[in-house]
C-alpha cells in the first residue's frame, strides 16, 4: 500500500475514534444518571454543601462554608500553605450580605 | 479529481520525507501529543468535575445560616433556630450537627456528621469509603474515637456510604445526635448551623436580607453562592498547574517554532533541488503545508483521545497527587464523559493552526528565491 494509502487509513481511525468519543458523551450513560441521583439524594438528606475532594485541611473541605479569610488565621502575615489553595479560587461568596 | 491525485502524491512524498529524518520527527510528534494530552486532559477534567459538581449541588439546601462570633463562625442555638421559623417562605428548618474530627492512627480529617434520618444506635457508625480504605475496616468492625474529653468511645460500622457517591461522601463519619454531641462536648439547643428550605427560589435573596436584619450576628450562605464557588474552582486564570503548563507549553512552542521556522542546510537543499528539477513554488508551500498538517493532526487527535481515556476511563489518574496535596483521604470517582465543543475548538485551532503557519511561512521566503542561490 503507498504511504498516503497507509497516512488516511490511520487519520480515518483517528478520527472514528475522535467521533465515537463524541457519541460516548452524548449518549445518556445510565449508570452515571443513577450514581448521579444517589448523590443528589444524599446531598439533599444530609445538607451537604460541598464534594470531599480536598480534605486536608477545613477550609479546603468545605470551601463554602469557611471563613473569608480562613486562609490567612493562623498568625499575621501567614499566607496559604496547603497545595489544593493553589489550585482553587476562594469562596465567591457577597450576596447574601 | 486531478486535484486530489495531485495532493495524494504531495503527501506520498512529504511522509517519505518526514521518515527520512525519523528520530527527530518522532521526537517532536511526542512531545507535541503530550502537550495536548495534558492541555485536553486539564480541560476535560475542570468542565467534567464542574458539570457534575454542578448538577449534584442543585440538591443542596436553599440557605445555609451561620452564627458569627468575633469574625468566625461559632455554633447557633436553637433560639435562631425559633427566630427563623416566624420567617414567610421558609418551609423547611432544621439544625444540622457536623464538625472535623481529625485521626492521628491515620493523620486523616473526618467530617463527622449526624444523620437522624438513618435512625442509627448510639454506638454506630456509618463511613465513606476513603476512610474504609484507609483503615482498612469494613461493615462489622470497630473504630475508636477520642473524645473532647479525653475519653475513648468505640463504635461499630453498621455500614459504608454508597461508593457512587464517593465524590460528596468520601470522608464522611454518620452517627446518631448523642454520640455526636458526646464526642464533641456540644450541649443540647446547640448546632453547627441551620439548613432553611424556601419554596420559591425568587424569595431568596429576599429572605437571606431579612436573616441578616433580624440577626445581625449570622451569616447566610445561599446556594446560588455554592454554585458560584463550584463554578470558578481551577478557574483558567489562576493556579500553579497552570503556571507550570504555560512554562511546557513555552517550552514546546520555542522548540516548534526552532523545528518548522529554522530551516536546516539539508531542508534548503531539498528545496534547492526541487525546484531545479521542476517543482513550482506552490508544490514546495504545498509539501510543506502537509508537513505540519501531517504532524499537528496527528498529535492533536493521539493527544485528545488520549486524554478522554485518562479523564473519563482511568480516573485522572495523573491528577490525583496534584489534587490530593497533604489530605490522606482522596474519593476514588469517574466523571460522567463531558465535552465542551467550543473549548475542543479552541484547542484544535491552538494545537494544528500555530505549527503549520510556523511551517509555511520561512520556506516561503526559501522557495521564492532562486534555486541555484539556495543551493549553494
Amino acid at each position: 500500500m503507498r504511504k498516503s494509502g497507509s497516512f488516511l487509513l490511520l487519520i480515518a481511525l483517528l478520527f472514528g475514534l475522535f467521533l465515537i468519543s463524541l457519541l460516548d458523551t452524548a449518549g445518556a450513560v445510565p449508570e452515571a444518571e443513577e450514581r448521579l441521583m444517589h448523590t443528589r439524594a444524599l446531598v439533599t438528606a444530609l445538607g451537604l454543601t460541598d464534594p470531599a475532594l480536598f480534605t486536608e485541611a477545613r477550609y479546603t473541605r468545605h470551601l463554602s462554608q469557611a471563613d473569608l479569610h480562613s486562609a490567612f488565621q493562623d498568625h499575621p502575615m501567614a499566607l496559604e500553605h496547603f497545595p489544593s489553595g493553589s489550585l482553587i479560587l476562594p469562596p465567591q461568596v457577597g450576596s447574601g450580605e | 479529481m486531478n486535484f486530489f491525485r495531485r495532493q495524494r502524491y504531495l503527501v506520498d512524498f512529504t511522509l517519505s520525507s518526514l521518515l527520512r529524518r525519523k528520530g527527530k520527527n518522532l521526537g517532536l510528534l511526542l512531545v507535541y501529543t503530550l502537550i495536548v494530552f495534558m492541555l485536553a486532559s486539564v480541560m476535560l477534567f475542570t468542565h467534567g468535575l464542574k458539570q457534575e459538581i454542578g448538577k449534584v449541588l442543585q440538591a443542596s439546601p436553599e440557605i445555609i445560616l451561620q452564627r458569627m462570633e468575633a469574625g468566625r463562625h461559632a455554633l447557633i442555638s436553637d433560639a435562631y433556630l425559633e427566630k427563623t421559623g416566624e420567617l414567610r417562605g421558609v418551609t423547611e428548618r432544621r439544625g444540622r450537627l457536623w464538625g472535623y474530627f481529625y485521626d492521628p492512627a491515620v493523620k486523616a480529617n473526618y467530617t463527622m456528621m449526624v444523620a437522624e434520618e438513618r435512625n442509627l444506635l448510639g454506638t454506630e457508625v456509618i463511613i465513606g469509603n476513603a476512610i474504609a480504605r484507609t483503615r482498612g475496616i469494613g461493615p462489622g468492625d470497630y473504630i475508636t474515637f477520642r473524645s473532647h474529653d479525653g475519653e475513648t468511645y468505640s463504635f461499630i460500622v453498621k455500614g459504608l456510604l454508597d461508593s457512587g457517591t464517593e465524590m460528596f461522601s468520601a470522608d464522611l463519619i454518620l452517627m446518631s445526635a448523642r454520640a455526636w454531641r458526646a464526642t464533641f462536648g456540644v450541649a443540647e439547643g446547640w448546632y453547627t448551623d441551620i439548613v432553611l428550605s424556601v419554596s420559591n427560589p425568587r424569595e431568596v435573596a429576599n429572605i437571606a436580607q431579612k436573616l441578616s436584619r433580624r440577626m445581625p450576628d449570622t451569616r447566610p450562605i445561599l446556594k446560588q453562592e455554592l454554585l458560584r464557588t463550584y463554578d470558578a474552582i481551577f478557574s483558567w486564570r489562576q493556579g500553579i498547574l497552570f503556571v507550570l503548563l504555560a512554562g511546557a507549553i513555552m517550552a514546546f512552542v520555542i522548540f516548534a517554532w526552532d523545528k518548522a521556522s529554522g530551516l536546516s542546510a539539508e531542508e534548503r537543499r531539498e528545496i534547492g533541488i526541487l525546484k531545479s528539477i521542476g517543482w513550482e513554488t506552490s508544490d514546495v508551500l504545498q509539501m510543506k503545508f502537509w508537513e505540519g498538517a501531517i504532524l499537528s493532526l496527528l498529535a492533536f487527535l493521539c493527544g485528545y483521545l488520549l486524554a478522554y481515556l485518562h479523564v473519563f476511563y482511568a480516573s485522572a489518574t495523573l491528577f490525583e497527587p496534584v489534587l490530593k496535596g497533604w489530605a490522606v483521604l482522596y474519593p476514588a470517582f469517574r466523571l460522567t464523559p463531558v465535552v465542551d465543543g467550543l473549548q475542543l475548538a479552541t484547542l484544535f485551532f491552538f494545537s494544528v493552526f500555530p505549527y503549520t503557519v510556523a511551517t509555511i511561512i520561512p520556506i516561503w521566503q526559501v522557495a521564492v528565491t532562486d534555486p541555484d542561490a539556495v543551493m549553494r
